[in-house]
């Protein structure tokens, strides 16, 4: 390993490039660090303490946890409703699946609020439902369900999915051995990315949840909009912590999640182990094989 | 292994028009017989494949055809209850499983018990010589362990019937002669009915007790791999297994004439054509019986065992001559050339 000589260009380069994180993370530690700050106005000399943390964990536990409810109920609709969706889009390719494939993306492209206000203006008058937990998860499940069935489906056209099914069929399997035994288990690395997609984006939503939500039905980012707006600037970021330590693992399992395991080398054929054949000439790899041709 | 019974398969007035109207296949009448080996070959879009997967049951012939297998009419069966073996020209092996479990997997849908499953899975490994690889994910393996691996898992629950698709495509040559071999070996033991579609006509003569050659959705020719080389029906089948040579003539006073070309010829003329193999013509050796066509040699490929030459004859298409006589030849040469009238063709076509 040689020693290269970096010009001056490249140093001006990194300096740029760390500038622009410094600009980014700079706030996300500052306000960590306001969180357990004595009092934010004199600074980090006032001392360090963490009462802060507990009185969002008194005052506000429940929004956390209720939350969490939401993001794992979330999770259970988009699994339900957005896998099977998925398949049928993948198996089905016409003009007809093609627009929904485009339209399940609508609730991304419109505003949140506009959604929220859509579900009001509908559904606001059922009061039961207005005032439980599930008005918001309907607009949660109306939001993130495009994520789950967009990378399950991007699994899916990456296999060749007709074929295995065929042949799981000439193998004599019903369909629900198939589904079940091929069809999830080869999409599962889809399923776990959108999973975490769509837990992640249900913990931190807040545009939709502001109208959906009732003074009893508060989400963590609604009450912390809350606390920002009518309490300390300490305790809203003491609050921002608490959200940090949930949401950080779930971003590192998603990009640990999306990211494709380095596949081996499928070993060439001179390579085969049968003695019998003789060895081959280099060739090219196997994995290019030619698509299926219906002849 | 017990070799499992074979069955004959009947197609009755099977055709296959898709959703957009082409016609994939003319309706067909067709029996393959019990333990046969039947070798579909033709260029793409001939209607091969649909052939087999009306035989496979993953399409339906139109309405008004018949699949038979036996005495039953399982035209309104499906794949998953045809109880077939399949080969598919991408392998579709369960990349989600071992070797072991793909080739157990027939079994285990078919609620085969588990000590039962793992000693015909280990059988079939075996005889597909890929043990070692049992506990191998697929993408671990070569094509030509894919291949096995798809073979093993395909006989595994015993089928009736074995269809395979292209199932070479994908391998290098070399690799391809080997598992034909292979392939041939394990055919013979286990004397099922066999479908094996390809448009590789080496594949089709080494394999196929009977070769059905395909043509625009229609069978051109079907019959053993002899008679269709011997004996092709029409030109289009005489090109598409092995090379064919092509001379225009005319019948004149007993000889047949054409350019360069004086056959004597005592038999009826049927056309303006007459067709032979390259390996039927031979360099003229000066004996008693004259030379029937005179040329000039336009190139010359010494191959080691034999010499080809393509010939000018003056008009036409030049002539391909296979010759294993072992004196040099050069472009430009003039060369005198026999050929046996026995060997002569002619295509109704």
């Amino acid at each position: 390993m040689t020693r290269r000589r970096h010009s001056g260009w490249f140093w001006a380069q990194l300096a740029f490039t760390l500038l622009v994180c410094a600009f980014l993370i700079v706030p996300v530690g500052m306000s960590m660090l306001a969180g357990v700050t004595k009092n934010y106005f004199i600074g980090i000399q006032s001392g360090v303490t963490l009462e802060w943390v507990v009185k969002v964990w008194t005052d506000y536990r429940h929004t956390i946890f209720l939350s969490i409810k939401i993001a794992l109920a979330c999770l259970a609709c988009t699994l339900l409703i957005g896998v099977p969706a998925a398949y049928v889009l993948a198996r089905t390719q016409n003009a007809f699946t093609r627009t929904i494939e485009e339209l399940l993306v609508m609730p991304i492209a419109v505003p949140g609020l506009a959604t929220a206000l859509a579900l009001i203006v509908t559904y606001g008058t059922f009061g039961g439902f207005r005032r439980s937990w599930l008005f918001i998860l309907v607009g949660h499940v109306l939001f993130t369900l495009p994520f789950m069935v967009r990378s399950v489906l991007a699994v899916l056209s990456s296999i060749d999915l007709r074929t295995l099914e065929e042949g799981a069929r000439s193998l004599g399997a019903s369909f629900s051995q198939r589904f079940f035994g091929i069809v999830l288990p080869n999409c599962r690395s889809g399923i776990v990315a959108g999973s975490l997609m769509v837990v992640t984006l249900s913990l931190g939503e807040f545009n939709m949840t502001l109208l959906l939500h009732t003074p009893l039905t508060q989400t963590l980012p609604v009450g912390l909009a809350d606390t920002y707006a009518s309490l300390r600037l300490e305790v809203g970021s003491a609050y921002t912590l608490i959200f940090f330590v949930i949401i950080i693992p779930l971003l590192i399992a998603l990009q640990w999640a999306s990211t494709p395991r380095a596949a081996q080398r499928p070993p060439s054929d001179d390579a085969d182990f049968d003695v019998r054949s003789p060895p081959q000439p280099a060739q090219p790899s196997h994995r290019a094989a030619p698509a299926h041709v219906r002849s | 292994m017990s070799a499992p019974d074979g069955i004959p398969i009947r197609l009755e007035r099977a055709g296959k028009t898709f959703d957009d109207g082409t016609r994939a296949l003319e309706p067909t009448d067709l029996t393959i017989e019990a333990g046969e080996t039947l070798v579909f070959l033709g260029p793409s879009g001939c209607g091969k494949t649909t052939t087999l997967r009306i035989v496979a049951g993953l399409d339906q012939p139109d309405a008004g055809g018949r699949v038979w297998f036996g005495s039953d009419d399982v035209t309104e069966v499906p794949i998953e209850r045809r109880n077939v073996g399949m080969v598919f020209q991408s392998y579709a092996l369960f990349p989600n499983m071992s070797v072991a479990d793909n080739v157990a997997y027939g079994l285990k849908v078919r609620r085969v018990d588990e000590a039962e499953r793992r000693g015909r899975v280990a059988q079939m490994l075996e005889m597909m010589h890929i043990t070692e690889l049992a506990h191998r994910r697929i993408d671990q393996l070569s094509g030509g362990q894919r291949q096995r691996v798809a073979l093993a898992r395909a006989i595994a629950p015993r089928p009736r019937v074995l269809l395979l698709d292209e199932p070479l495509t994908a391998l290098d040559a070399k690799l391809r002669e080997t598992l034909r071999v292979e392939i041939d070996r394990l055919l013979r033991s286990l004397a099922i009915t066999t479908v094996y579609v390809t448009h590789d006509q080496a594949e089709a003569m080494a394999l196929g007790d009977r070769i059905a050659v395909m043509q625009k959705g229609r069978i051109a020719q079907i019959g053993t791999p002899r008679e269709i080389y011997q004996r092709p029906s029409s030109a289009f089948v005489a090109g598409f297994i092995g090379a064919m040579n092509h001379v225009s003539v005319r019948a004149d006073n007993g000889y047949l004439i054409g350019s360069g070309t004086r056959i004597p010829w005592h038999g009826s003329a049927p056309g303006g054509q007459i067709m032979f193999r390259p390996e039927d013509v031979s360099i003229h050796d000066g004996s008693v019986s004259p030379a029937v066509m005179e040329g000039r040699i336009l190139s010359a490929f010494f191959l080691g065992d034999h010499t080809r030459l393509s010939v000018d004859l003056g008009a036409g298409d030049p002539i391909t001559v296979r010759t294993e006589a072992r004196c040099s030849f050069a472009a430009g040469d003039a060369v005198r050339l026999s050929l046996p009238a026995e060997r002569i063709l002619w295509p109704e076509a």
